[in-house]
């Protein structure tokens, strides 16, 4: 077995940990504890910039975990956190699938996702490429996520979930984007937020309801 | 006085011969009971018993040929014992020796077929698959191929006077021929244009990449419609259950055998190299029958049924293990092959002996209460204490639980995927362990099967007061069993010498073998992985002392006083047999929890019914969609073929003349 | 086979025997500390079953030879699993009897057996218990056996012993997919132990019983062995777990009796933990309806077959 240093056994235990979280929300129906998940998810991103500054000397990338550290493990869930308790949601209903069958779907997922990065994860160079592999079935069980949801409140978190992934995938790739990359997409991820948030209030003056499948009937009646 | 055979393909076919004798023999007296049972299927078992043991010698002698001068002028029949025939034949021959003497006493008056006539076609199916595992030629093969479907269908139908059963036997007859037409396309693409249909001409024969490709697909088509292979195992669950009980033993036991024979034939021996991705097909249908077959196990209600949903989980786990092996084979992967090989075959051996001692079980079950559904029994183990014993063991083997024999073969089987990290290809590296959870989930599920099987059956209350005068199996029924049940136990005990002759099998056909397997001969340690051994032996002998010391301790510190009382059951009084789960009760949790795959057709009695009734019925999917519209298809097409009936001698004449017209209008 | 392989082999097999009880004692006292109740005694379990044996055995009427083995059945097939499972030394004589898929089969042996003889009286609960035993046990037995794949991966062999000699003698090292795995094995040990939230052992509520209503007919002896026997299965889960996460302390090869003779008060050590985390488990969860329970047992299954996955992808 070749040896790997602990630095980088860190990494790939937060990588680990990232998979499991995106699991974790998979099957969590309780909105509160997907915004905690998402959180936790947000700090272990963090935690995985830093090691790997730390290892690689990047400086920009210490920028980088500390925009994520205020951005997605304070500002953010906090922002959740009001949203839920402004708008009532607590619960999703129902999934579209039951559970069981998600988590399968999501471990073909990974396998699809592992099968995808070892051929890229060969062209790469990086310290953490065999993280790649992590970060393509993260994005892909959070826009699995979106898809399995009614609620527009746990699409949004899926959403914010994939950017995680997006971002650790860039990480691991090519040690994070460039700066002004990043700077944008964090933009970006807060005004969407802030847009999607008003968009809430608006859906649910609209239909008294966040509950998607409303939006079904606003297509053209032929 | 004859004199001995020398070689192992004399033997083999002496024994054949003999066989076709005894059937013959049948014929003399066809209605005696007495004779036909007491002697005739006993000698059979004799014959077995000599098969075995003659093929068994055979696995490490060298390949011997023959061509017998019989049939088709110029086309004599090719015939060659090598180490995988003889394997094969091994089975066959100790397989035979048990349901043979159980057959003896099984066969008894008023079962729709004269017992002589049953004999004929019992050992016709016999000497066919015999021959079937001796032919070295396409035609020799065909022909067995075929008449060995041919007997087993008249088997099948043997209480032909039921519409069930007919219907049974004809998508029997069906598939077997949809088989039969796929392998010998296969054939024909095999021999690769030199037109020798011999197997030498074959092996000799270059076949480029696609028509090799052809070649298996069309054999693992051909092959998997004899072995059940999921989408073609439909005949399977229907066949099984409407043949009398020894004949399913052979069937489910041997017969499906011979379709891993040829596929084993045609990959490893006829075509030479198989690339890894032929592997990769066969572990795919091979994992998914030994799942879809076992969910399927869980929910039957039909007891003979529950064992040939159990027969395709089976057939589908040596699948898998081969395809395992064609995959390492092909990268290269030489002792890894091996184990993976070995364990396919390791199963085959193990299905052999234990699903024909369930089947045979069920088959005394059968006679002694007439009933077949499990609603309907409950409790044999008061009253017949032999079979239910000797019963207990094929379950407890068929649910791969140590130290008996189904659990070596899932043993060897997680050892080949355990340590098959190495494969370099990106995605089947990922499936290989995908392919070692479904083979754990479906053991555990086996042992949910079985419980379901046993616990309904013998265990519990009778659930109809007429199975009080249930008796036990007689003399030579006991003795199948037992044969059987010690094949169970012997298998299990001593995996280093029943693995050390598959190795040269293996050797044989791959090329590559274990680095010396039977180093201790008691300790089961294939050099793959270190330091990893199951020592069966030990296994049991410390188990046996623990159980023992904790009996004689809790009777020597304590006392052995022992009252019998009413069950407590939670202090309720009243308990009848229809308070125990039924069979359907028993299979409710995997009917929910794998709801999609199967078909479920629910009545709920509601609450105001005076007389509430609930049925439940679980049909296949794959039958409902898969079967029937082609079915129903093929109806109407006839019917539209109705139209040209029309009952009038005159009308017929006028479609011969305008034939006859056409033609000669075509030839001017 | 030296003395000191022979001394390793008869400690942990008596250790466990004479221990599992207390294991048992250990868990009630903490659960009800957290539970603001004043604890039973530890030795309360030892308390019962001696109560046990001194009783007359009813048997039911209709009850087989089957039902009367089945207690020394499971009971052996739990003594076989504490003697392969490497609690204290890795220097076994027995671990060439069965390997760890070996040891998941004795389980599996021991749970079938068990079921059985639920069913073999034929009373409603009885085989409503073996019914949901089984229902359990068909997904958590894979799940445990790609738990311990994980680890037979990463140290190249299924034989126990050898796993845990691997896993403590080595420099530190992390084993990402060690991470899943134990949420899975968690989740396995609560499932396979009648612990909430799939079962509770402390009441006879009859809808939700599973193990309790397997054991319902048996009394004194029998029932001693059978309540002895499931102390042993969570002695031996919990030995398990410790062996394969936390193997640290464990007497190896190399080291001589001394090692022994240290790994006595580790292994305690480690129980007591264990014990303590168990039993805040059960008192921060709530029972799940027998219905959540396979979806449960299929969470850990997946996550036993990502830890495999991701020990692949990673290497580690």
């Amino acid at each position: 077995m070749v040896h790997v240093p602990l630095l980088l056994q860190l990494v790939n235990t937060c990588a680990a940990g990232l998979l499991l979280l995106s699991f974790a929300m998979l099957s969590q129906r309780r909105v509160v504890t997907l915004v905690y998940l998402l959180a936790t998810q947000g700090a272990l991103l963090c935690l995985a910039t830093l090691l790997l500054a730390w290892r690689t000397h990047q400086h920009h990338l210490y920028i980088s975990a500390a925009l994520t550290l205020g951005l997605k493990v304070m500002f953010l869930p906090w922002l959740l956190h009001r949203l839920i308790r402004r708008l009532d949601v607590y619960w999703d209903t129902e999934p579209l699938l039951n559970t069981s069958v998600t988590m399968l779907l999501g471990l073909v997922i990974v396998v699809f996702a592992f099968g995808l990065a070892q051929p890229i994860a060969a062209l790469s160079s990086t310290a953490a490429r065999s993280t790649i592999g992590i970060a393509i079935a993260v994005i892909l069980l959070a826009f699995m996520m979106m898809i399995t949801r009614r609620k527009a409140m746990s699409q949004v978190i899926g959403f914010l979930s994939m950017e995680n992934g997006l971002f650790f995938g860039a990480m691991s790739a090519t040690y994070g984007m460039p700066m002004v990359v990043e700077l944008g997409v964090a933009l970006d991820v807060l005004v969407a937020m802030l847009v999607l948030g008003v968009f809430f209030f608006q859906i649910r003056e609209q239909f008294d309801s966040l509950d998607l499948h409303h939006l079904e009937s606003l297509k053209e009646k032929p | 006085m004859l004199t001995l055979p020398t070689t192992p393909l004399d033997g083999c076919l002496t024994v054949i011969a003999a066989w076709g004798v005894i059937g013959l023999a049948g014929l003399l007296r066809p209605h005696s009971v007495r004779f036909v049972g007491r002697v005739l299927f006993p000698l059979s078992a004799v014959c077995g018993l000599a098969l075995a043991v003659v093929a068994a010698r055979g696995i490490g002698a060298p390949a011997t040929h023959a061509v017998l001068l019989i049939g088709l002028p110029d086309l004599p029949l090719h015939l060659r014992s090598d180490a995988l025939a003889c394997l094969f034949l091994t089975m066959l021959g100790a397989a035979t020796t048990g349901i043979s003497l159980f057959a003896g006493g099984y066969f008894r008056q008023g079962h729709g077929a004269a017992p002589g006539l049953l004999c004929l076609q019992y050992h016709i199916f016999l000497a066919s698959m015999g021959c079937v595992l001796l032919a070295d030629d396409a035609y020799a093969f065909m022909v067995a191929w075929e008449s060995m479907a041919l007997s087993s269908y008249f088997l099948v139908t043997t209480q032909h006077r039921l519409a069930e059963i007919r219907r049974a036997g004809f998508i029997y007859l069906l598939i077997a021929h949809l088989g039969a037409l796929a392998i010998l396309l296969s054939f024909g693409v095999l021999q690769g244009g030199s037109w020798q249909f011999t197997f030498d001409s074959m092996r000799a024969a270059h076949l480029s990449p696609p028509w090799a490709t052809a070649a298996f697909l069309l054999a693992l088509l051909g092959f998997g419609a004899k072995a059940g292979l999921v989408p073609l195992h439909v005949w399977l669950p229907e066949a099984h259950p409407a043949a009398p009980s020894p004949v399913s033993a052979l069937m489910s036991g041997v017969m499906l055998k011979t379709a891993v024979y040829g596929v084993l034939r045609v990959s490893f021996d006829l075509l030479g190299a198989p690339p890894w991705w032929w592997g990769l097909v066969a572990l795919g249908v091979g994992l998914g029958s030994a799942f879809y077959g076992v969910i399927f196990t869980a929910v039957q209600t039909d007891m003979k049924r529950l064992l040939a949903w159990s027969s395709i989980e089976n057939i589908g786990i040596v699948f898998a293990g081969l395809g395992l092996a064609i995959i390492f084979h092909g990268f290269g992967m030489g002792a890894l092959a091996a184990l993976a090989l070995i364990a396919s075959l390791y199963h085959c051996l193990n299905h052999a002996c234990m699903k024909s001692l369930l089947f045979l079980g069920t088959g005394a079950v059968l006679h002694a209460t007439g009933e077949r559904n499990l609603g309907k029994l409950g409790g044999l183990i008061h009253r017949m204490p032999w079979v239910a014993w000797l019963t207990l063991i094929g379950a407890l083997a068929i649910a791969g639980l140590p130290p008996l024999n189904g659990f070596v073969s899932e043993w060897l089987l997680l050892q080949a995927f355990l340590f098959a990290g190495d494969v370099p290809r990106a995605f089947v590296d990922m499936l290989l362990p995908i392919g070692a959870a479904i083979v754990a989930l479906c053991t555990a599920l086996a042992g949910y099967a079985m419980v379901k099987f046993y616990g309904v059956i013998f265990l519990g209350q009778p659930r109809e007061p007429t199975l009080a005068g249930a008796q036990d199996a007689g003399m030579l029924e006991r003795l199948g069993l037992v044969w059987l049940a010690a094949g169970c136990v012997a298998l299990g005990l001593f995996p280093v010498q029943v693995i050390g002759q598959l190795n040269v099998v293996t050797h044989s056909l791959l090329g590559a073998a274990l680095a010396d397997p039977t180093a201790h001969w008691w300790l089961l340690a294939p050099a793959v992985a270190r330091g990893a051994a199951y020592g069966p032996l030990v296994f049991l002998l410390v188990s046996a002392v623990v159980i023992v010391l904790t009996l004689l301790a809790v009777r020597m510190f304590y006392h052995r006083r022992v009252r019998r009382a009413p069950p407590w059951d939670c202090g309720f009084a009243r308990l009848d047999a229809r308070m125990q789960d039924s069979a359907e009760g028993f299979g409710q949790p995997i009917r929910h929890i794998f709801q999609p795959f199967f078909l479920i057709d629910r009545e709920l009695p509601t609450a105001f019914d005076s007389k509430p009734r609930y049925r439940m019925s679980v049909a296949d999917r794959i039958w409902r969609f898969g079967y029937e519209p082609v079915g129903q298809a093929v109806r109407r097409m006839a019917e539209l073929v109705t139209v040209l009936q029309q009952g009038r001698i005159s009308t017929y004449l006028l479609y011969s003349f305008v034939t006859l017209l056409v033609l000669l209008a075509l030839v001017l | 086979m030296s003395p000191l392989n022979l001394t390793t082999q008869a400690l942990e097999i008596i250790a466990a025997i004479a221990a599992a009880p207390l294991f048992v004692g250990w868990v009630n006292q903490c659960r009800a500390w957290l539970q603001n109740r004043s604890a039973p005694s530890v030795l309360q379990p030892y308390r019962g079953i001696r109560k046990l044996f001194h009783k007359d055995a009813v048997l039911a009427e209709r009850a087989s030879p089957l039902f009367r083995i089945a207690p020394y059945m499971v009971f052996g097939a739990m003594v076989l699993a504490a003697a392969i499972i490497p609690s204290m030394g890795t220097r076994l004589p027995l671990t060439v009897a069965a390997d760890s898929i070996a040891l998941v089969g004795l389980l599996a042996t021991a749970r079938m057996f068990m079921s059985l003889a639920a069913m073999d009286v034929g009373t409603a609960f009885g085989t409503l218990g073996a019914r949901r035993e089984m229902m359990v046990g068909f997904l958590a037995e894979p799940a445990l056996l790609m738990v311990i794949f994980v680890a037979a991966l990463i140290s190249q062999t299924t034989s126990l012993a050898a796993i845990a000699e691997h896993l403590s003698s080595q420099t530190l090292a992390l084993y990402p997919s060690l991470a899943f795995t134990a949420v899975a094995f968690t989740l396995v040990l609560l499932a396979e132990n009648a612990r909430i939230p799939v079962d509770n052992p402390a009441t006879h509520l009859e809808l939700t019983m599973i193990h309790e209503a397997m054991l319902l007919e048996y009394s004194a002896r029998h029932l001693a062995l059978m309540e002895w026997a499931a102390a042993l299965k969570l002695f031996n889960y919990v030995c398990i777990g410790v062996a394969l996460f936390v193997p640290w302390g464990v007497a190896t090869e190399s080291q001589g009796p001394l090692g022994l003779l240290v790994s006595v008060p580790v292994l305690a050590l480690k129980l007591c933990g264990a014990g303590a985390g168990l039993a805040v488990i059960e008192t921060v969860s709530a029972k799940l309806r027998v219905f959540r329970a396979p979806e449960l047992m299929a969470t850990a299954f997946l996550f036993a077959v990502l830890g495999l996955l991701v020990h692949l992808l990673l290497g580690a």
